[in-house]
């Protein structure tokens, strides 16, 4: 395992593009921690002051102030702790509904298999972004039921590939030994099982990282997440669409917070999977 | 192979019949009451009564569903809260717009996505290929929303270069207007000899098409780069090398061939994904297709219009799946033997 692990280590240092990623990453969860200490106008996640509207970047605000005076710097810091709130939170909930009805599938097979995939291929039949724009749409929009939303269409992912795993687990040695001393099915399940296929779910979790705050500031840009005054980077991409023609700064930094953070999460998951992908490295002459 | 097709189409009859079920049941679960919403905001209670009876709400859930899926099958979509008018025949004059967009922004992502990705794989690890890795990743990163917006301040703010919005401008639809033909006008205008209008939805759809296209460029060139890497690595590459074969014709003839299947899955998947995109890049440029149609519908709660819009691009997004999963199964023996 460690072995493993100090091989990993070594690829990631190899790959110029993942320490990139991994370094934005690691600021992006520093920026999102010490946001009420770095930010210069903490309170202007909520308040606003008019006099101070439509300012172009200047040192007193970086990124400018918006249509109700507010300074963009501040509060794309402050958005940074929402999207990734929304990333954990959205992406635990989908592990949570998905990987139990992974491991449940794989490894009992027959109808319960059966049923359970055609439900998850029902799912995977919507484009994800699409059948979390219907599900917020229809709960009414807010976070919270964006999060739900993104949940709702991200678990099948997570039950398909927890199935194929269980089911290459459940031939091994160790379960057929539990099985042998009368284990009960719940307890092979969950603690022989799932532990034993649950590495390349967290990877693949990790990975979906930047889709999924992709999907959540796309939901808040069409009015079904995140409501005003939330600093969130989708609404407030969306709040300044009517005025970005005359002042280009009110969506073009809280856009590049965007980008920037779902680069480096995809650049980090590009370069876990090459890391893990031995295939992959064969190639490379 | 016939064995193989027919158990591939009825997986689809129970995914598209389970789609379906998970439409009516999101719309049977919406807050507020349809009846309410579909007489308007200041009816009497007796109104709303008479109209949950005329829409069948006062029926047990299983007999909402068959009625649903009768009519549904009968071409009876429902009728939109919003405009009143029949759903189907309102998605039928939308959706020509969208295809037509969506087209154009593959057809520039493949070109340019799959040589990308090809190089890449090739040239794997020095700058060429680290320099279009960074650029596929970035293309899958972009917020489409904000690319718009951002292509719309510099060529139309800054350069002037192309319109801000629309589909056509106001002087050629009144002068020279499109006959529709198609639907599609690009291909409407040039058989119609009607040049101007050509120009002129050229002109307009370049933004949006490239917008359109960042997303499926990246996905193209990124899965067309893994895929061949596998290749490469495949011990029947390094048999051809070692016998001495020319690098093109390994490529060419080897690799490209054995890659064509997961490129090929991509192109479905990208064209239902860009169906869905089309949501967000439809409404910053103002382009009256699908997604247009959707967001009014999703600002105003219209359920049966979400709904249509919804069972649409899921069923496309089947569709798709199939025809990719039988064209897979007539390239690569591989897949039918094993069904078999």
């Amino acid at each position: 395992m460690i072995d493993r692990l100090s091989n990993a280590f070594r690829y990631i240092k190899r790959s110029p593009l993942t320490v990139t990623g991994s370094s934005i990453v690691f600021l992006l969860i520093l920026v999102s921690l010490l946001a009420p200490w770095i930010a210069p106008y903490p309170k202007d996640t909520g308040t606003s002051h008019i006099e101070e509207a439509f300012h172009s970047p200047r040192l007193k605000h970086p990124f400018g102030t918006d249509e109700l005076g507010r300074d963009i710097f501040s509060r794309v810091i402050f958005g940074s702790r929402i999207s990734l709130k929304v990333g954990v939170l959205a992406i635990g909930l989908a592990l949570l509904i998905g990987m139990p009805l992974g491991v449940i599938a794989g490894y009992s097979g027959g109808a319960i298999d059966e049923v359970i995939m055609r439900v998850t291929d029902t799912f995977l039949s919507f484009p994800s972004l699409l059948l979390a724009m219907a599900i917020s749409a229809i709960l009414g929009p807010n976070l919270r039921n964006a999060m739900i939303a993104i949940a709702i269409s991200w678990w099948p992912w997570y039950t398909r590939l927890l199935r194929s795993e269980a089911i290459s687990v459940r031939e091994r040695d160790f379960v057929t030994a539990a099985k042998a001393v009368g284990a009960p099915w719940g307890r092979i399940l969950f603690k022989h099982v799932l532990p034993n296929s649950i590495v390349p779910i967290i990877v693949q979790a990790s990975m979906d990282f930047g889709g999924v705050i992709l999907t959540c500031a796309a939901l808040s840009f069409l009015g079904l997440g995140a409501q005003p005054p939330t600093p969130e980077w989708g609404l407030m991409t969306s709040t300044g669409r009517t005025f970005f023609l005359t002042h280009w700064w009110i969506v073009t930094f809280p856009g590049i917070a965007i980008f920037i953070s779902v680069f480096a999460f995809n650049l980090v998951g590009d370069g876990l999977r090459e890391i893990l992908d031995p295939k992959m490295r064969r190639a490379r002459r | 192979m016939a064995s193989y097709i027919v158990r591939r189409l009825a997986l689809a009859i129970v995914v598209m019949i389970g789609v379906s079920i998970l439409t009516f049941l999101l719309t049977r679960t919406i807050p507020s009451d349809p009846a309410a919403r579909w007489v308007g905001p200041h009816a009497r209670p007796e109104q709303v009564a008479s109209a949950r009876i005329k829409l069948g709400l006062d029926k047990p859930l299983y007999v909402q569903y068959y009625r649903y899926i009768r009519d549904f099958l009968h071409g009876d979509w429902g009728h939109s809260i919003r405009t009143h008018q029949p759903v189907l025949r309102e998605l039928f004059s939308y959706l020509p717009a969208s295809l037509e967009l969506i087209l154009f922004g593959m057809v520039i992502a493949f070109a340019l996505g799959i040589p990308l990705g090809i190089i890449s794989a090739v040239k794997n690890g020095n700058t060429i290929d680290h320099l279009s890795r960074v650029f596929s990743i970035a293309g899958v990163a972009l917020p489409t929303f904000w690319l718009a917006m951002i292509l719309q301040l510099v060529f139309f703010k800054e350069l002037k270069l192309f319109p801000l919005a629309g589909r056509l401008d106001m002087m050629t639809s009144v002068i020279s207007p499109i006959e529709c033909v198609t639907g599609f006008y690009l291909i409407d205008s040039l058989v119609t000899c009607n040049f101007a209008a050509f120009g002129s939805a050229l002109y307009h759809i370049v933004l949006p098409g490239i917008t359109l296209a960042a997303f499926p460029l990246g996905l193209s060139a990124r899965m067309t780069r893994a895929t061949m890497l596998e290749i490469l690595g495949e011990d029947y590459i390094r048999t051809a090398r070692a016998c001495g074969l020319r690098e093109v014709k390994i490529l060419a003839v080897y690799a490209l061939r054995n890659a064509i299947g997961p490129v090929l899955t991509v192109g479905a998947l990208t064209f239902a994904y860009s169906l869905v995109e089309t949501f967000l890049i439809e409404s910053v440029f103002a382009w009256p297709g699908l997604g247009y149609y959707a967001s009014n519908a999703i600002m105003t709660v219209d359920y049966p219009a979400i709904m249509g819009v919804t069972l649409l691009v899921a069923f496309t997004y089947v569709l798709l799946n199939l025809i990719v999963d039988i064209t897979l199964a007539f390239l690569d023996p591989r897949i039918r033997i094993s069904y078999t």
